[in-house]
């Protein structure tokens, strides 16, 4: 089975939920992006997933967009990306894309899969493909043993989770607030109510993010989730005290992630 | 081959062949299916189409009349061009045709809130009279740039009770609006309408937004063979998103004899790179949710547009547009500013009718299209908007402002 599989059955034996870190790849820089994500690693972090930038990212609130500009003004290109891909890879954690689908469509469907494969990346998320069209992405993450991550939201109806279900790999990305990246105060229950609703269409790992940022919102996802997922909270982090900051709140983020 | 009805389109998955569809975040797939009922519905519900019709008429001021240009047509190798006055609408232009039936959608989906995004503020002051009318919340998002540039246009929708929101993101125009009312949008879709002006974004918007301007297009049918006892042989429309341009085109589509042919905002000159032109100049991509034709570089990254008329600055285009580009139903060129400015002062000059900036890019291709096709031609062409909103503009670029 595949690296993501094998982390979250190891965690599942260990009683405890994964944690799953975001950083744009070129934020704060090329080199600086791979030293955070090695330091997020070392802190804790299971999972990573690094942010191909892009101009026009919808579903990201402010901390990320501002991250993405640095990152695009720094001339960071899709072969940066996978570089980035391949430095992290080194340490033995799985590795994902999170990328909105123009990117990826643009550069080539096939010659992305290949050179990400390639680099040791394990899977892609596109927060902006729908399965409906997705008929070609199926085919070739199929043909490269891709895991291939889709979202779901709180607005989704069961028909929907259902097709969503159906044709994620890896794990399914619950959205745990209406809205856009970035860290709130409270999270409602109803994230409990949409993993919940999740687990009848499939026996993959459910991993919660959006809007998740402190160790205590993480401890209590990971109470019914399988996955806590960070980002905007590893960016603030890392705009406020570089790599260390961030291996400090990976750090604090996983202890919590135990299941009482 | 393509079949009309395929030409016509969208299919029922809201493709126009391999263009269209809906890339958007699953959060908001239950409001779009939401609004896709609501809008089928509706379009069947006599009591809907009624109170559309209404509006249209004693509201709006429909049908909008055709004027004969003689004194701007001497400039056009002998053909005559005739203008579509959208630009009489209420709130001066063809905007007010779709805000109103998606205000009333609003109304039926029992949603209190309307946003939307506007880069010349034309589709901003239009929901935001829509939003007056029937009692609905409106916040207006606007790229920081454009509401320097527009800025009469920015007191009229305050004027109106709408919130503007400038958006300092990205290029600070249409396009940052754009992505601003899709955040929003997700996190308020529960009380929010997403009142798009354009017929872009994910289905079924490109679809919605074309019915509700169909109008002009209908009536101008008729009005034609009525009058001039024949269609036109082309029918010209400036083409930014392309709402103006489907609204007038669409009616037109099975009368293959009739030319279409949009005009593009070519900026400095698509050489330059500087311009707006996606179907002349850019590339298959997605963006705001639809596939169609962008302006992106290698990587996917949206290319900055330019254009001195802030209705055309845009860069991408209707999925329709691309498919009747594609399958050769219509074809589209750019317009410079500087022409665009030339038939704009020339329209002025000869016929006392100040267009938008927008709408000089059509006059332009109209002035064109009429030596391509010579003496005895008919060239309709739809004057989208009215030019109050571009005088300062338009004041500094022929020199005419105190300052220079």
């Amino acid at each position: 089975m595949s690296l993501i599989h094998d982390t979250f059955a190891r965690a599942k034996a260990d009683n405890r939920a994964v944690l799953i870190g975001y950083l744009p790849a070129g934020f704060p820089s090329r080199d600086g992006a791979i030293e955070c994500l090695l330091a997020m690693i070392d802190g804790g972090v299971d999972i990573v997933e690094i942010g191909l930038p892009y101009s026009d990212p919808v579903m990201d609130g402010p901390t990320i967009q501002a991250a993405v500009d640095i990152s695009l003004n720094g001339g960071t290109k899709i072969p940066d990306v996978i570089d980035t891909v391949r430095a992290v890879a080194q340490s033995g954690a799985p590795v994902l894309v999170m990328s909105y689908w123009n990117p990826i469509e643009r550069f080539g469907i096939e010659k992305f899969t290949t050179e990400l494969a390639s680099a040791g990346g394990v899977g892609v998320i596109t927060p902006d493909l729908t399965p409906e069209e997705a008929s070609a992405w199926l085919t070739t993450t199929d043909s490269h043993d891709m895991d291939r991550v889709f979202l779901v939201a709180l607005s989704s109806t069961n028909e929907r989770i259902a097709t969503v279900a159906n044709v994620t790999t890896g794990f399914v990305y619950a959205g745990a607030v209406m809205g856009v990246t970035g860290a709130r105060t409270n999270l409602s229950d109803a994230v409990k109510d949409l993993v919940a609703r999740v687990r009848p269409h499939t026996d993959l790992p459910v991993a919660v993010g959006l809007g998740v940022s402190t160790p205590e919102q993480a401890h209590d996802i990971a109470q019914f989730a399988d996955g806590v997922i960070v980002g905007s909270a590893f960016v603030t982090a890392i705009n406020n005290g570089g790599a260390a900051a961030a291996r400090e709140l990976a750090v604090k983020l996983s202890a919590g992630l135990g299941r009482s | 081959m393509t079949t009309l009805e395929e030409l016509l389109g969208p299919d029922a998955s809201g493709h126009f062949g391999p263009f269209g569809g809906r890339f958007v975040p699953e959060a908001l797939m239950a409001a779009l299916d939401e609004l896709d009922d609501a809008f089928r519905k509706a379009l069947v519900d006599p009591g809907f189409t009624a109170q559309l019709n209404d509006l249209q008429v004693n509201y709006t001021g429909r049908p909008s009349p055709i004027t004969q240009v003689d004194r701007f047509s001497e400039h056009a190798g002998g053909a005559t061009i005739l203008l579509k006055r959208e630009d009489l609408n209420h709130t001066g232009s063809h905007k007010i045709n779709n805000v109103l039936g998606q205000a009333l959608l609003t109304k039926r989906m029992g949603k209190t809130r309307v946003i939307a995004e506007t880069g010349a503020g034309q589709h901003g002051v239009a929901t935001a009279t829509a939003a007056a009318l029937l009692g609905l919340d409106c916040v207006v998002y606007m790229g920081e740039e454009d509401t320097k540039r527009q800025a009469l246009n920015v007191a009229r929708m305050k004027l109106l009770g709408a919130q503007v929101i400038p958006v300092t993101t990205g290029s600070r125009t249409l396009k940052d609006a754009i992505n601003e009312a899709m955040r929003d949008w997700v996190a308020n879709v529960d009380s929010t309408h997403y009142l798009l002006g354009t017929v872009a974004g994910p289905a079924p918007f490109p679809e919605m937004v074309r019915e509700f301007h169909r109008i002009i297009g209908v009536e101008s049918r008729e009005q034609m063979l009525k009058r001039f006892g024949r269609l036109p042989d082309a029918v010209v429309a400036c083409v930014g998103g392309g709402s103006n341009a489907i609204g007038i085109f669409h009616a037109f589509i099975p009368d293959t004899e009739v030319k279409l042919i949009g005009m593009e905002a070519g900026g400095d000159g698509v050489e330059t790179g500087r311009h707006a032109s996606t179907i002349s100049a850019g590339a298959i991509g997605v963006l705001h949710g639809t596939r169609s034709y962008i302006l992106q570089d290698e990587d996917g990254q949206t290319i900055e547009s330019h254009s001195i008329s802030a209705g055309l600055d845009y860069p991408g285009v209707g999925p329709e547009h691309a498919w009747l580009h594609h399958t050769g139903r219509a074809s589209y060129r750019p317009v410079t500013d500087s022409q665009a400015m030339e038939a704009f002062g020339l329209l002025c000059r000869t016929e006392g009718i100040i267009p938008a900036i927008e709408t000089a890019h059509a006059l332009y291709g109209a002035l064109q299209v009429g030596h391509e096709l010579g003496e005895g031609a008919l060239i309709l062409v739809n004057c989208s908007g009215r030019g109050d909103k571009d005088v300062e503009t338009a004041a500094r670029w022929f020199g005419l402002d105190d300052k220079s």
